[in-house]
């Protein structure tokens, strides 16, 4: 029997998920909460100089204890908290738990556990891996609460606050922009194709159509590459883009800048 | 005696000089017109707009703004691209196109922060245009998740927040519902009540005839085929049908258009 690859399926369902995704993170950063009341350039400074602290810190107890804090953050900002767990957990067994179980066994120190096979866990080891998913997981929680509670043309926006050139900014915007509007078009597409035919298609039929997939968004976007250049020049563009800083600091950013600086020293202080 | 906006004379223009999109057209605009552009897709609409524009330039003829010569070299002089882009504005065909930048803010801000108009202003004028287009809670939103209609607002706010004194507006009922196309005609009315000008391409009869004070047909080989009054074009049956912007059904032997 012929192997099915079911590439059209897979490739139509994973460009769902991700359009679905970034819905749902949308109305997420639409809700109002905590994280999603305060200037943008104070949430990407505060997860800087957590995630700078968490990488710094050598104290289980303190990493733990900023994942707490992220949580409480992620309650007070109306994200699902089962989602929020889930999403970072998930990933962190899979891709860090993976390459940190090796750690286990041949780290050297006292045995913990002493498995069949001759196999032991050793107290240093079980430690570096507690050690090491407590330190992913929290840094990459303070990330999805970033993107969660702020829509990425804000995040862009508020880079400049780290002095990153306005035209990589806007370049990276555009990238973002004209990213989901590909997106669309290649679900379109594959939909299309979909509703047509009748029964499976072959491995070899599938990857076809993907590359006429591919070939054909390549084409449309360097058409449309040029259109939007031409968009630029008519409003004014000079090959030297002027951007806007809407962001405006109120008493309450600067209290919670205040109260990040505090997380901060103390998590610095007490990390080592 | 009213001013001239635009004298095309002559003018031919093709794509790599190879593919012919429009040949030996002559027409002038004034100021305060609004000016339909008609013809079937590929007759060269888009192509003039752009021309207008300063965005192409004619392969032969030439093209006056504001009684000045339009040419590239012209463009290139700071002073003359900045008077010129602050009188004369598209909006393109394609929404997406023309809605490049990350939010609808920094879309709607775009180009008066490109001509030099300080924060403090381009604040303001970016709050009234988002105000005049009903689209102050779009603000902070990505442009790749409005619908049809809501981009087509933020792409005339894009150009309002710049005010020119000339606006081109290419197919702009294009994916339109039948609600968006009648607040589209207010808009438009709304413009010739400021003494602005607009020039619109587009091959809907019913849309053209709600609002132009002249009308240009362009037919199938990309020559303008006859200009004049609504009245007297939208009446020449003959000549709509030979520009394919009306049809015959076989139980229908008059011309007519949906």
């Amino acid at each position: 029997m012929q192997r099915r690859s079911h590439f059209l399926e897979k490739t139509l369902s994973g460009i769902t998920e991700t359009l679905e995704r970034s819905l749902f993170a949308e109305a997420i950063s639409l809700k109002s909460g905590l994280f999603q009341s305060l200037d943008p350039r104070v949430k990407v400074l505060a997860t800087l100089a957590m995630l700078i602290g968490v990488a710094l810190s050598r104290s289980v107890w303190i990493i733990g204890g900023v994942y707490l804090l992220a949580l409480y953050f992620a309650r007070a900002s109306a994200i699902p908290m089962d989602f929020f767990i889930r999403r970072v957990w998930l990933a962190v067994f899979l891709f860090t738990g993976l390459i940190a179980v090796p750690a286990l066994f041949i780290t050297p120190g006292p045995a913990l556990l002493h498995l069949p096979w001759g196999l032991v866990i050793t107290q240093t080891g079980a430690r570096s891996m507690v050690f090491l998913l407590l330190r992913v997981g929290t840094s990459v929680s303070l990330v999805l609460l970033l993107i969660l509670t702020t829509p990425w043309n804000t995040v862009l926006g508020a880079l400049s606050v780290l002095k990153i050139p306005d035209v990589f900014v806007m370049i990276l915007g555009m990238t973002c922009r004209y990213i989901f509007l590909l997106l669309h078009i290649a679900n379109d597409m594959f939909l299309s194709r979909k509703s047509r035919v009748v029964g499976r298609l072959s491995g070899s039929e599938e990857r076809h159509m993907l590359a006429v997939v591919g070939a054909t968004l390549l084409s449309k976007s360097l058409n449309m590459s040029s259109e939007v250049y031409l968009a630029m020049v008519s409003r004014g563009y000079r090959g030297t883009a002027v951007t806007f800083k809407p962001f405006r600091m109120r008493i309450r950013d600067w209290s919670w800048t205040a109260i990040f600086v505090v997380i901060t020293a103390l998590i610095l202080s007490f990390g080592h | 005696m009213t001013a001239t906006v635009f004298d095309v004379r002559n003018v031919s223009f093709a794509y790599d000089n190879q593919l012919i999109a429009l040949e030996h057209v002559n027409l002038t605009v004034h100021e305060g017109e609004s000016l339909v552009i008609l013809g079937a897709n590929g007759s060269g609409k888009s192509t003039l707009l752009k021309l207008l524009d300063g965005l192409y330039f004619p392969t032969a003829g030439e093209i006056n703004a504001f009684d000045e010569p339009l040419t590239e070299t012209r463009l290139r002089d700071d002073d003359f691209n900045f008077a010129f882009r602050r009188r004369v504005g598209l909006v393109f065909q394609d929404a997406d196109v023309q809605l490049f930048c990350a939010s609808v803010g920094d879309e709607v801000a775009f180009a008066p922060l490109q001509l030099g108009l300080g924060h403090d202003e381009v604040r303001r004028r970016v709050d009234q245009a988002l105000v005049a287009l009903r689209i102050e809670k779009l603000r902070d939103r990505a442009p790749h998740r409005l619908s049809g209609g809501e981009k087509r607002r933020v792409a005339l706010a894009s150009l309002l927040s710049l005010n020119p004194e000339v606006w081109l507006l290419d197919e702009p009922t294009i994916g339109l519902d039948p609600r968006s196309q009648s607040w589209l005609v207010d808009f438009i009315r709304h413009l010739r009540e400021q003494n602005r000008t607009v020039i619109t391409a587009t091959h809907d009869l019913a849309f053209a005839q709600k609002f132009a004070t002249g009308i240009h047909v362009f037919d199938e080989n990309h020559c303008l085929a006859a200009s004049g009054l609504p009245e007297e074009i939208l009446a020449d049956h003959d000549l709509l049908h030979r520009c394919n912007l009306s049809h015959y059904h076989a139980a229908v032997k008059e011309a007519h258009h949906h």
